[in-house]
């Protein structure tokens, strides 16, 4: 077939146009994808593509911090006997290898430890839930027998819960603790007390 | 000869309505202090800028001694300060360019407030102005951290604790934050320097191109 003048050539429709009216190339169904659709359905998963390959490892290696396995804390001997351990609380520092990312530094922490009644041993975390300053046992004259921070005057009892009406909100953490050939292992990490 | 040297370029390229069409507009009466002082209050927006310019030029040539390492940012920040030629200046510059540029902000924002300058059609831009409020906030922030000294430090801490109150998502941001759960450190550092000189500097531009891409379009608004 010969079409002497065509008007022009409708790529959505696949029909050609000329002077006496449409011609359908081939009937087509409305289903069908047509060469426009195709184009930019191609090109948007083109673009797509190499949109996400460019951000995606951007993205996870930002977020890799969150998505690291969560480290176990160790047990870290103070070098204390736990017989000279008493019902007073008493300032117990241990040392270690701090591993920061490519950074690793000998760290020296401290906890506060006492036997309770039933010759339980607690290990307090001295961080403030306050807002992470250090507290420090019976430092406040007029709050004797508690533990006393002095950066906003935040106070706990000597089971570590917090007093109320004072800055913090929650009990002091304590760390776990293990007795190996009688003395006393504390971990690295102290953990919050559910109240 | 610099009129020779435009010429030749303009012959060529036809720059001229490029800058006329960003520069070469009149300034209204009501806002020009010339006419009526108290129009010193559209001053701030602009103040705002000259800081910002301020910031970046002093930030880039401060990255020049600055090293973003726990052992050694305290030293280079003390040496470019007092060891460098003219450390103190260039260090001064951005240590008050930091708080001025807020104050700036924060009276320019007040101009735009009491004028109701932010009604229909410059919504937008207020909302614009907003984005660039928080973004300036955390330059500030992450800016305060990288000296690595005492005051630094605990400023960050308590900076993260208060991220880490977000609900649900706090424990997650901190630690994005200080890219690591419990320690602020080493790595802390890395990622507070990358946010403070490229990712919100990079922000501040774009969201400062759109603000002044729309004050273009609408004009100043009008008289009181
Ligand atoms: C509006 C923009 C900015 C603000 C508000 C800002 C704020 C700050 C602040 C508060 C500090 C701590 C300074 C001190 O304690 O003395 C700081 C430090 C620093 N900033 Fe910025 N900054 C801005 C832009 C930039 C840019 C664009 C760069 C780099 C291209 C930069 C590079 C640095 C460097 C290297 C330091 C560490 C040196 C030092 O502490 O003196 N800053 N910034
Ligand atoms: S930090 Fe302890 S009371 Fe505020």
């Amino acid at each position: 077939m010969i079409i002497a003048s065509i008007d022009y050539f409708d790529y959505d429709e696949n029909v050609l146009l000329t002077k006496t009216g449409g011609i359908g190339l081939e009937k087509q169904d409305k289903q069908q994808v047509t060469r426009r659709q195709f184009l930019v359905y191609t090109l948007m998963g083109v673009g797509g593509f190499m949109l996400s390959s460019i951000t995606l490892p951007n993205l996870r290696f930002a977020a890799d911090p969150v998505l690291q396995p969560k480290e176990g804390s160790d047990l870290i001997n103070t070098n204390l006997k736990v017989d000279e351990l008493t019902n007073e609380p008493k300032k117990v520092e241990f040392s270690f290898k701090q591993k920061d990312g490519w950074y690793e530094k000998e760290t020296t922490q401290f906890a506060w430890v006492y036997k309770d009644e039933n010759g339980e041993i607690i290990a307090h975390s001295p961080v403030c839930k306050h807002l992470g300053c250090n507290v420090e046992w019976n430092s406040s004259e007029n709050h004797p027998n508690m533990y006393f921070c002095p950066c906003h005057k935040g106070l706990y009892y000597k089971d570590g819960e917090n007093v109320p009406n004072t800055p913090p909100r929650a009990p002091l953490d304590r760390y776990d603790y293990e007795i190996r050939d009688g003395y006393l292992y504390l971990s690295t990490r102290a953990k919050e007390v559910k109240g | 000869m610099l009129t020779k040297l435009y010429d030749w370029i303009d012959e060529r390229l036809d720059i001229t309505p490029l800058w006329r069409d960003i520069a070469d507009h009149e300034v209204p009466e009501h806002v020009n202090p010339a006419h009526h002082f108290s129009a010193f209050v559209y001053c701030f927006g602009g103040l705002t800028f000259f800081v910002v310019v301020i910031q970046i030029l002093s930030g880039m040539f401060l990255m020049m001694y600055y090293v973003p390492d726990v052992e050694r940012a305290w030293e280079s920040v003390y040496y470019l300060q007092n060891q460098v030629a003219y450390g103190q200046i260039v260090r001064g510059m951005h240590h008050w360019g930091a708080s001025i540029v807020i104050v700036m902000m924060f009276l320019h924002t007040l101009r735009v407030f009491f004028q109701g300058a932010y009604k229909k059609p410059r919504e937008l831009n207020w909302i614009v102005g907003v984005l660039i409020f928080f973004v300036m906030l955390g330059l500030g922030l992450t800016g305060y951290l990288l000296p690595w000294d005492m005051k630094a430090v605990f400023a960050t801490k308590v900076t993260l604790e208060i991220a880490q109150s977000t609900p649900l998502i706090g424990d997650l941001l901190k630690t994005l934050l200080a890219g690591d759960e419990h320690i602020i450190g080493a790595q802390t550092l890395t990622r507070f320097f990358a946010i403070h000189v490229f990712f919100l500097p990079a922000a501040l531009l774009v969201l400062i191109g759109l603000h002044f891409l729309m004050i273009r379009k609408q004009g100043i608004s009008g008289p009181l």
